[in-house]
């Protein structure tokens, strides 16, 4: 079964030419069947290929060799563990759900743009698949720079539009930056080891220096920094939300954002000898935790509140990897990429109905209008907020308790971050669903097609029942199925790191705390925003940091931006116009200002002509013939 | 009779021809000093080669040695045959078209 691993990229590259190539010829219907049908049928295959791995274990399988060069091979080889077939089973499944929403979400788009964003879809999936499948660094960053490619097609996919072109770029450049670091690891390990496989590479890995290991695994933070959204590379992500809501779905659920952490927990063995880098790693991710759920927390977007939980859902998954915890961040991705791509969907089906009105305070009381958006909507933000049974609770239990193994401040921090989350989504929440209409629509808001609720229901089944498969030790022995099914993955780290096992009383404790916690918190906000009157007072003190974002992407605007358009400008102006142009110019003009001054030895006279020459020969005459011997004859008879 | 006289002979010869076709403007005299800077030549090639076949015969009475300077000189005289034929051709095309022999017309090319 492994053997046919090939076929789960292809399909979806396949998919990219036919729209791609076709998106003038082909109509619509066929177009959504091409793109939906081509990741439904890597879907299949992964659940075949999940199946494999469960019964007979990882492999690697070798299609060809990408550069051989003497000593130096780097094979195009793909990676099939436990790893990798969950994550395909996530970016394939959640993957086809998209494309299905999209194609009723995307149907206003003209024939030809349809067929270009389906293309750009399908190759943002296989790019991913790619990254994931990669047997070696090299073949994991093509993947890696295709899906910073195709977020940035996705982007700016209106493209008319010049702000979202801007967000496009943006993203863009910001995952260059990532991508440098993560280019420089890379080089590294292949200076080092010779060699980018990953299996060769996590054994060698014990012979670096515990400065050169820990470098490269900052380097590789770097590319997982940009890729992941995390402080101080996230500003990137909120503007993504320029595309079209499913892409966002896609971006935040599926694909790119999950790349940082698969990264680092295939690289678990580099990081486990690096603690120096696993303590920034989870320092960053608390900072961002916290750092984006202040800003989530007054933004009015419906769609901006959901990327900054997004980036702050992210700074847990990389708490959890900095903890130690792989399984938890992985587990954390997986539920995850359930919720966010349902609160997208569900967002992009409330903004779909609302005829593109994206401010929440516009809204209301969408209710009895969507109920089925609503209640699927409910359940992910209860999943979000990590009210038990819901999948978010146990991932988020699992990261936060290894959090606190490590160190209690990571604990209570990471909780003081599970309580914003709880407040600024059931804020969502209550000013878009609940409460009384706000909006200025004459036309009525009604439920989206059953194409786009399908997805949101499978997803909230998902979001409810995705946890339980990795349900905390003190509850039932050997209940943590993901854990031991991820254990192969793991083992090297596992060995190394020492595990720590709170007593059960505590955990219990820990839990029932939060919960209660977290439940009053989301009372309280329905409560608050229950009778939500849009009020024109402008915010002062904090809650103006919160919203204008800290004022980040000013920061960044001053410090970065602009000093380097200023640099930009006097190369262009001075470097360029008097350093490089009047080189250029010059030596033009001086070889025309000489040739003018030579012509006038060509008089036209005859004579002249003649006398240069016999001049000339005489002078060639006494330069070649002197000579000793010429010289003396010469002397001899003169 | 010493080498020295022949060289001096054409060495006058050869100069009479520079200055010549540097200072005059009639063609045709230009065209004859030519023709003496090649005879100075020839007389120099003569006189060089009879010098050595003196030099060698008394050591070898069958030597052939300096012949080639007499080879030379034919050539040197096959060609300035042909040259002045067509040198001669010119100079005559050149006055059907301007009246005149004066090698300062020829600048006409110019421009």
């Amino acid at each position: 079964m492994s053997k046919l691993v090939y076929l789960v990229p292809l399909f979806p590259l396949l998919g990219f030419l036919v729209n791609g190539l076709g998106r003038k010829l082909l109509s619509k219907p066929m177009i959504a069947i091409v793109g939906s049908g081509s990741i439904l049928a890597s879907f299949v295959l992964s659940v075949l290929i999940f199946f494999d791995v469960k019964a007979n274990g990882a492999s690697v399988i070798t299609l060809f060799n990408f550069i051989d060069a003497d000593s130096f091979r780097i094979p195009f080889a793909f990676q099939i563990d436990q790893l990798s077939s969950l994550f395909l089973l996530i970016i394939t499944g959640i993957g086809f759900l998209i494309h299905l929403y999209s194609a009723a979400y995307m149907h206003e788009e003209e024939e030809q743009h349809f067929g270009r964003y389906f293309a750009y879809l399908n190759l943002f999936v296989f790019s991913m698949l790619l990254l994931v499948l990669g047997a070696n660094y090299v073949i994991m960053f093509i993947g890696w720079e295709g899906v910073g490619l195709c977020s940035y097609l996705l982007i700016g996919f209106w493209f008319k539009n010049n702000q979202y072109n801007y967000a496009a770029r943006k993203a863009f450049v910001m995952n260059r930056i990532g991508d440098l670091g993560f280019l420089l690891a890379v080089f590294w390990l292949l200076y080092k080891l010779g060699t980018a496989t990953f299996t060769d590479v996590f054994a060698g890995a014990a012979g670096l220096s515990s400065f050169e290991i820990t470098a490269i695994t900052m380097l590789l933070f770097v590319g997982a920094m940009g890729k992941s959204a995390q402080i101080p590379l996230y500003t990137w992500l909120p503007d993504a939300m320029a595309g079209p809501t499913p892409v966002s779905a896609l971006i935040h659920a599926a694909t790119m954002v999950t790349a940082g952490i698969y990264m680092i927990a295939r690289s678990n063995i580099l990081y486990t000898l690096a603690p120096v880098t696993q303590t920034l790693v989870a320092v960053v991710g608390l900072v961002t935790a916290i750092f984006a759920a202040t800003i989530a927390l007054k933004q009015n977007d419906i769609k901006k509140v959901l990327a900054y939980s997004t980036v702050s859902q992210l700074g847990y998954m990389f708490l959890g990897l900095g903890a130690g915890a792989y399984t938890g961040a992985v587990f954390h991705v997986m539920t995850h990429a359930f919720f966010k791509a349902l609160l997208f969907l569900g967002a992009g089906s409330v903004i779909h109905a609302m005829h593109h009105e994206q401010d929440i305070r516009k809204m209301g009381g969408l209710k009895k209008y969507m109920p089925i958006t609503h209640i699927t909507f409910l359940l992910a933000c209860l999943a979000i907020a990590g009210i038990p049974p819901f999948s978010g609770f146990f991932s988020k239990d699992e990261i936060l308790t290894a959090a606190f193994a490590k160190h209690p401040l990571y604990y209570f921090v990471g909780v003081g971050g599970a309580l914003m989350t709880a407040f600024y989504m059931f804020r969502l929440y209550t000013l878009t669903f609940l409460g009384r209409f706000r909006g200025s629509q004459e036309q009525p808001v009604k439920e989206s097609p059953w194409l786009m609720t399908v997805p949101l229901i499978v997803l909230a089944i998902l979001s409810v029942v995705g946890g339980w498969m990795g349900i905390p030790g003190v509850f039932a022995e050997n209940a943590h199925s993901l854990e031991k099914f991820l254990a192969p993955v793991f083992a090297e780290s596992a060995k190394l790191a020492a595990t720590h096992h709170l007593p059960a009383s505590q955990e219990f404790m820990m839990m029932g705390a939060s919960t209660v916690a977290i439940i009053l918190v989301i009372l309280f906000a329905v409560n608050r925003y229950q009778k939500y009157q849009a009020t024109t007072t402008t915010a002062a003190g904090i809650t103006k940091l919160f919203e204008n974002k800290w004022y980040v992407d000013e920061l960044y605007d001053a410090v970065i931006v602009h000093p380097l358009q200023a640099l930009a400008g006097f190369l262009k102006n001075i470097i360029e116009k008097s350093g490089i142009d009047a080189l250029v110019n010059g030596v033009g003009k001086m070889v025309s200002y000489g040739s003018r001054q030579i012509r006038l030895l060509q008089s036209g006279q005859v004579g002249n002509y003649i006398l240069v020459m016999v001049l000339a020969m005489v002078v060639f005459m006494l330069i070649w013939f002197n000579d000793a011997a010429i010289t003396q004859f010469l002397n001899k008879i003169f | 009779m010493p080498i020295q006289y022949y060289i001096y002979l054409s060495l006058a010869l050869f100069s009479i021809g520079i200055i010549g076709v540097l200072t005059r403007r009639n063609a045709i005299i230009v065209f004859m000093c030519i023709e003496l800077m090649l005879n100075a030549v020839n007389l120099l090639l003569v006189a060089f080669s009879k010098m050595h076949y003196g030099m060698a015969l008394a050591a070898d009475p069958a030597t052939t040695a300096g012949i080639d300077g007499q080879l030379f000189v034919f050539f040197i005289m096959v060609v300035a045959a042909a040259e002045v034929s067509v040198g001669l051709a010119i100079i005559v095309m050149m006055f059907r078209n301007t009246h005149s022999v004066d090698i300062n017309f020829l600048n006409r090319l110019k421009n």
